[in-house]
């Protein structure tokens, strides 16, 4: 009898605690939800803020520094062709003009939102062009610092995302958004994004290798308002914490609706470019 | 007390009266100052970084150093995998070698994880390049496809051999970690989860073994090598010089008294070390062990000579005055002499040498200090016993051997100088040893990891940076071509196991290229096809597996690195004189500047490099405590003549040496200096005696060595079996270099008794006699004539 009584009261608190505790949490689960659609607002803000740029073409030069301090540089220019809807990833060319050694190589590439994006190379020397198949979304780009996903647009669907918090970055208000890539084969865990609050452009982003750790930042800097609204950054500076690498991108004058079509970014075109 | 006291000992008798009068005033003072400098200890940090043997001056540190700035750092844990079933090629052992390359990503500080199954095998179809994972999902591999991956694997000059045998007995993981050295915790944080890792994994493919090697088990081995002396050597040290003490001194008061003033001198040497932010290695970390032995010599002089005059019916006040009195200047100058050797350590080229030196001279002043003020202060009060004088003398074995040397001076004098001549013509005989594995014994898991490892896998890799000329150089077909026959001339070296360069990975593309046709298996012809090769490589390859430590960002340099099997150093060297001969008659331009660097180098001549920088630090150890010598001895020839017998026993240990064990790693380069330190001390106690007996006693030469016989023979016994078991006792450290170290001083400690025993008095015996006046006043040379006629 004695036990029973004891019994039940064990129950009771059990009980008791159970629902104390999923009282407590469920604001908790609201706040997560809430955080998420939030960080998924705040980037849409900012990934939207691009939409109607149509297409674009521009010159690079791209500086490496290793850790003793050498550098080197490589010129490249770009072209992008507006994704069509939210589903599919921008489609570009990218020529290199220096080293000499691979100038008239190009690169096509159609960015997909979770499988491999599809890739081709020209290779002028031999005259042909090598469909590129690999897994592989976050390799470095020629020796660089930055991977190809780094610096081409990114697509808001390849992350889920979650809100932080507020900060302040250079004197500006900066939103920060954390985003997890959705795709397989990332070098990435996570990324920290800061958003400034103003114009909703992308000011700086921390890179978290697969064990987490700290490995690149990017700063953006050197923004731009072109008409129609469009913002592009002029510098991008990446920092590879782990190795004391680096590399900026340094862009020329945006072009903007140049009158690029689907048509030229087929595998075609690849031998004609120059 | 004779009325001949120098100023010196009145400063002595005024010391040891002053000392006994105001004891506790010392006690205390003592025992607050120690702990004062002992708290220092709180900053003492153990090194956990090979680079830390060698200063920043070295130049293959430096070009090791460019190097890695160039590249990337080479701190790396390599994984050795070896399947019961004696082939890797099966479902199990894949799927492993898949699992743990994958987990690997997560080890701390992690920057690349190469592994047959992550390789980045490429091939083509139609104008596709493919670019996979070599094995990717293992469980499910056929016995067909298990096969191909053998047959891929073991042609692929990247892997064979490498990371997999080419008999498929075993296979390897290579994880690439750069530490941001801002704490002392990375690499034990990042061996724990190793550990942590081969445990889980060796527990869920329990038909496996795991080895793990790299420079980050190296590195933390010397840090578990010195924790594990530090709890086993110095505990049983201590307990082996209580009994000798308690034996020999044979008073509890006396021991209690010693032991205490050597673990102050102990905990103030290594509360200095703190201060001076000191990161222990296993070679500082024998400084307390060291400390503890040359400590104890100071206290046995004074509490022997104490007894000795008790037993001759002095009070325990008068016989403990008296024993500072004559001890003295001995004991200082035995100390100064030490404290000199152990600080020409600074000019080694190894900053744990420095260290060492420095706790040492530090804890041998710190020992003699409290020898002439701690020790009598506390003997003063503490009970003393003493038998009264019995009928037999025990000195009377020391006067036999002083009649017995005496009367055969010649005989002893030409014997023990040809032995000593024929010995030391044995010294060119002694060869470098390096090899870092072997610094451990098998205590050491890292030790017993390696030696299973090296059965498979090459362990010491040798690196150059192949200069080409200019940016983009690399893609030149000329450089490619050097590149390629440098590395098919270090294949065919004797003792290489594997040579990675990007000549192979051109010679693969280019197949790939077309249409993976063998007959295209060899070098681009031009360097634009070269460069958009590469650049397609690089497009290519996936996070953390880039050819950046491969190539120097503006290609104009690419990296070879050669693998070697457990070499010693000598064979080492061989294969870097070749290499270097190569370059000179092979390299053109830019190229012939590549020189090898690696770790393995750095060890290959850090031996030469310390006995290099040693030799300065000894010659001016030797002339600083000649010097002491003149002084203290108060006779330039006297003190000129004592660097024969203090010189002698060391060459003599190094001829031993090369006779009984021939090989020795870069230790060798400390231990004249420190070892003349010591040996001085025996001489300095025996000439001390014999001057007194020629100055004060007014005996002849044969009178004043049986004197010095009589009056320091004891002492001069128990010291050098103190001091032998003392430093042969670091035979049984975990480190190699801390037991060469000590094994060689103990010999060269064991001579020098032999030498001051049988030699020195022969020495003395020689000549004319003219070597000392009977009074450091009056240099009167028939002064002494008459004396020796009496």
């Amino acid at each position: 009898m004695q036990l029973n009584l004891l019994n039940k009261t064990i129950s009771a608190s059990i009980l008791g605690a159970v629902l104390a505790t999923s009282v407590a949490f469920a604001p908790l689960q609201a706040d997560e939800a809430a955080d998420k659609q939030k960080g998924f607002d705040i980037a849409a803000r900012s990934d939207r803020s691009d939409n109607g740029f149509t297409s674009s073409e521009v010159e690079a030069i791209m500086t490496l520094v290793n850790a003793a301090g050498r550098e080197t540089t490589r010129e490249l220019s770009f072209k992008t062709l507006e994704r069509e809807n939210e589903d599919v990833g921008d489609k570009g060319l990218t020529v290199f003009s220096t080293p000499r050694d691979v100038k008239g190589t190009a690169l096509l590439s159609h960015a997909k939102i979770l499988e491999p994006d599809n890739q081709w190379l020209y290779l002028p020397a031999l005259k042909r062009v090598k469909r590129i198949s690999s897994a592989n979304k976050s390799g470095p780009f020629v020796g660089s610092e930055f991977a190809f996903e780094d610096f081409t647009s990114t697509e808001l669907n390849k992350y889920e995302y979650k809100y932080v918090g507020e900060e302040t970055l250079d004197g500006m208000k900066v939103d920060v958004v954390e985003r997890f890539p959705r795709y397989k084969n990332s070098g990435y865990t996570r990324q920290v994004s800061y958003i400034d609050q103003d114009v909703y452009q992308v000011r700086k982003i921390d890179f978290y290798d697969r064990k987490n750790a700290l490995l690149k930042t990017l700063n953006f800097s050197d923004y731009k308002e072109y008409d129609g609204g469009v913002w592009r950054a002029h510098t991008l500076a990446m920092t590879n914490h782990q190795t004391n690498k680096s590399t900026t991108l340094s862009y020329g004058e945006y072009k903007f609706k140049t009158g690029l079509a689907d048509k030229d970014f087929v595998k075609g075109v690849l031998k004609r470019v120059r | 007390m004779p009325k001949t006291m120098t100023a010196m000992d009145e400063f002595a008798v005024r010391l040891a009266n002053g000392v006994i009068k105001k004891r506790w005033l010392v006690i205390l003072a003592t025992i607050l100052l120690t702990f004062g400098i002992a708290s220092g200890m709180q900053y003492l940090g153990f090194s956990n970084n090979y680079r830390d043997f060698f200063s920043e001056a070295n130049p293959e540190l430096q070009a090791f150093e460019e190097f890695q700035g160039t590249y990337t750092k080479n701190d790396n844990f390599f994984f050795t995998i070896v399947p019961n079933s004696g082939d890797v090629f099966n479902n199990e052992t894949l799927a492993l070698v898949e699992e743990m390359t994958e987990k690997a990503w997560q080890i701390p500080y992690s920057l690349r994880v190469d592994s047959i199954s992550n390789f980045q095998h490429t091939w083509s179809e139609e104008d596709d390049l493919i670019v996979e994972n070599l094995v990717e999902g293992a469980v499910d591999l056929s016995q067909e496809d298990l096969e191909k991956k053998r047959a891929i694997a073991i042609a692929e000059p990247l892997l064979r051999d490498q990371l997999v045998t080419e008999d498929s007995r075993a296979i390897a993981i290579n994880v690439v970690v750069q530490y941001p050295e801002k704490s002392m915790n990375e690499v034990p944080e990042a061996v724990a989860h190793v550990r942590q890792l081969r445990s889980e994994i060796m527990a869920k493919y329990p038909e496996h073994k795991i080895a793990i090697t790299g420079v980050s088990m190296l590195n933390t081995s010397f840090q578990e090598a010195g924790f594990g002396d530090v709890s086993t050597i110095i505990p049983i040290m201590y307990l082996i010089l209580i009994v000798l003490m308690a034996v020999t001194v044979r008073s509890i008061s006396g021991t209690v008294v010693t032991v205490a003033m050597i673990l102050f001198a102990s905990l103030i040497g290594m509360g200095v070390a703190g201060f001076g932010g000191v990161a222990l290695t296993p070679i500082s970390l024998s400084a307390p062990t060291i400390i503890l032995t040359l400590a104890i010599a100071d206290a046995v002089h004074i509490l022997l000579t104490m007894r000795q005059h008790m037993r001759e019916g002095e009070s325990k006040h008068d016989a403990l005055v008296e024993a500072l009195r004559v001890n003295f200047m001995p004991v200082m100058v035995t100390s100064l002499t030490t404290a000199i050797g152990f600080l020409a350590l600074n000019f080694s080229d190894a900053p744990p040498f420095w260290h060492l030196g420095n706790i040492s001279a530090v804890g041998v002043v710190a020992a003699w200090l409290m020898s002439v003020t701690f020790l009598p202060a506390m003997m003063s009060f503490l009970p003393v016993k003493v038998a009264a004088k019995k009928g037999t003398s025990d000195s009377n074995f020391m006067g036999n051997l002083a009649e017995f040397v005496v009367a055969h001076n010649k005989k002893l004098f030409y014997g023990i100088g040809a032995f000593a001549i024929a010995m030391i013509a044995m010294i060119p005989q002694i060869e470098f040893n390096d090899q870092w594995t072997e610094y451990f014994d098998q205590r050491i898991e890292f030790r017993r990891d390696a030696d299973y490892a090296n059965e498979f896998f090459g362990f010491y890799p040798i690196e150059f940076s192949v200069l080409a000329e200019g940016e983009q150089g690399v893609n030149d077909p000329a450089y490619l071509a050097k590149l390629d026959a440098f590395n098919q001339w270090a294949k065919k070296q004797p003792n290489v196991t594997h040579v990675y360069s990007i000549s192979d990975i051109m010679k693969r593309l280019n197949k790939n290229m077309h249409s993976d046709d063998a007959s295209w298996y060899k070098l681009p012809e031009n360097r634009e096809l070269a460069s958009q090769y590469l650049l397609l490589y690089e497009i290519s390859l996936p996070y953390g597996l880039d050819l950046n430590d491969r190539i120097n960002i503006d290609k104009s340099a690419s990296r070879m690195t050669v693998t070697l099997s457990n070499v010693s150093t000598t064979e080492t060297k061989e294969f870097l004189d070749n290499a270097r001969a190569w370059i000179t008659e092979n390299a053109e331009g830019t190229m012939k500047a590549t020189v090898p660097t690696s770790a393995q180098v750095m060890f290959t001549y850090v031996a030469e490099r310390n006995v290099e920088s040693m030799i300065a630090g000894n010659v001016i150890a030797i002339l600083a405590i000649a010097v002491v010598m003149i002084f203290a001895l108060k006779s330039f020839k006297i003190g000129t003549l004592s660097i024969i017998p203090n010189g002698l026993p060391i060459l003599v240990a190094f001829g031993t040496w090369a006779l009984l064990v021939g090989t020795v790693g870069f230790s060798v380069a400390s231990v004249a200096s420190v070892s003349l330190g010591i040996v001085v001390d025996d001489t300095v106690h025996f000439l001390s005696k014999y001057i007194r007996g020629i100055r004060e006693k007014g005996y002849d030469r044969a009178g004043a060595i049986k004197y010095a016989f009589e009056m320091v023979g004891n002492a001069l016994v128990i010291n050098t079996v103190i001091l032998v078991i003392g430093f042969a006792y670091l035979a049984t450290s975990n480190f190699k270099i801390n037991a060469d170290m000590g094994l060689l001083t103990a010999l060269a400690i064991a001579f020098a008794l032999i030498f001051d025993f049988l030699f020195l008095p022969a020495l003395l015996m020689r000549g004319s006699g003219k070597l000392i006046a009977a009074k450091p006043a009056e240099t009167n040379d028939s002064n002494v004539e008459k004396k020796n006629a009496a």
